[in-house]
């Protein structure tokens, strides 16, 4: 694949690395001046001084045959705009942005840029898998397929541990797919019954979350089954 | 009208204060809250006091967009020192809060003219510069005085 990487800070210079580990072809491009000559001492020809931005940097470093652009800078404007001309005026398949401030990432939604991503996002991901108290856990998310996988603990007060999945009131469009216990995965099947520690995934329609919140919640089982 | 200009520098200041006394509401958000003073150029009286409006954020931040009144803006001009920030903003503006008209400066002219061409309404001061250079160019008389023609053009 002909990969182009926009801003040569620590994401895009390693990025380029790894790219080029992986044997694709990468063009970086830098405007930084002093940036630029640190990192073309490593990287020497497929590094590109210039503006991203502007539309002539792009095709020098040749964007109308490029697979796939991958803006990094630490400006979301520029990340957004690099990537918006790449697949609007470039037709490039495939971009990736970054999200420097979370709080833009409705703007890069709104322009239609995806996927892009915030390290702030994963590092709040990581946290929550880390520290489980948040109760549920977004592993994953597929926007265009409209899926997402999540993970929860089962604490003390859950109130679906000590029952059978198959009597479990799972919401429509969700679905039990693993359970991790005591480090160990295993495919649930109706009769596996639920205990205390165990760390459940299950994949979903958004939307889906709470649901699945209250069911797997303090005593949230039998509420459900009452209610149910 | 009401006119939200984000970006007062000479130009948004300029267009502010020629926008108001021709009776139209203005609003103008800039980060610089010094460039409130730029505002009051040449006015007798305080920019508020004469009915105008100024708000101190990034163009970015939906708050500070919201709180200028974009949400009832009939006209939004973009007219920040970046051309990058202009043309987001400008997006954002048509696209999630529907503002009817939506101006954006872009001095990049290559950029200008694909944004146009994609349905954003663009004024680039480069290509009014680069025309008008031009223009003025072909008008100046070579050495001697003779007005340059295109049958001597062709003659030669």
């Amino acid at each position: 694949m002909y990969i182009i990487v926009v801003g040569a800070g620590k994401v895009g210079w390693n990025l380029a690395r790894e790219l080029l580990e992986k044997e694709h072809e990468v063009t970086v491009i830098e405007s930084d001046r002093r940036r630029y000559l640190t990192v073309e001492q490593e990287l020497e020809h497929n590094v590109s001084y210039g503006d991203a931005s502007e539309l002539w940097v792009l095709e020098r470093a040749g964007i109308q045959r490029a697979d796939m652009v991958i803006a990094v800078t630490g400006d979301d404007e520029d990340n957004m705009l690099i990537c918006q001309v790449a697949r609007e005026k470039y037709e490039v398949e495939r971009i990736i942005a970054r999200v420097n401030n979370p709080r833009n990432k409705p703007h890069f939604d709104l322009l239609g840029i995806k996927p892009s991503v915030s390290a702030t996002d994963l590092i709040l991901r990581l946290l929550e898998h880390e520290v489980p108290e948040y109760g549920l856990v977004h592993l994953l998310d597929l926007q265009e397929e409209q899926l997402e996988i999540i993970e929860m603990l089962l604490g003390k007060d859950c109130g679906v541990t000590g029952r059978r999945v198959g009597d479990l009131e799972m919401p429509e469009g969700s679905l039990l797919i693993s359970i991790l216990r005591k480090g160990k995965g295993f495919v649930p099947g109706p009769d596996t019954v639920l205990e205390v520690g165990d760390e459940v995934l299950a994949v979903l329609d958004p939307g889906h979350e709470e649901q699945l919140k209250v069911l797997f919640g303090p005593a949230g089982g039998n509420g459900a089954g009452n209610g149910g | 009208m009401f006119i939200l200009i984000v970006g007062c520098g000479r130009v948004g200041s300029s267009l502010a204060r020629a926008m108001l006394s021709e009776g139209h509401e203005v609003s103008c958000l800039d980060e610089d809250p010094e460039s409130h003073a730029r505002l009051e150029v040449g006015l007798d009286k305080g920019w508020e006091d004469l009915g105008g409006q100024f708000t101190v954020g990034a163009g970015l931040e939906t708050d500070a967009l919201v709180a200028a009144g974009i949400e009832r803006a009939d006209a939004f001009i973009a007219s920040t020192d970046g051309d990058n920030t202009n043309i987001v903003i400008a997006q954002i503006a048509q696209r999630r809060y529907e503002v009817p008209t939506v101006i954006a400066r872009i001095l990049d002219p290559l950029r200008a003219e694909w944004y146009e061409r994609q349905g954003l309404h663009t004024v680039c001061p480069t290509r009014v510069a680069i025309d008008m250079l031009e223009a003025a160019v072909k008008e100046g008389a070579p050495r001697g005085g003779a007005s340059p023609s295109n049958g001597a053009a062709e003659a030669a």
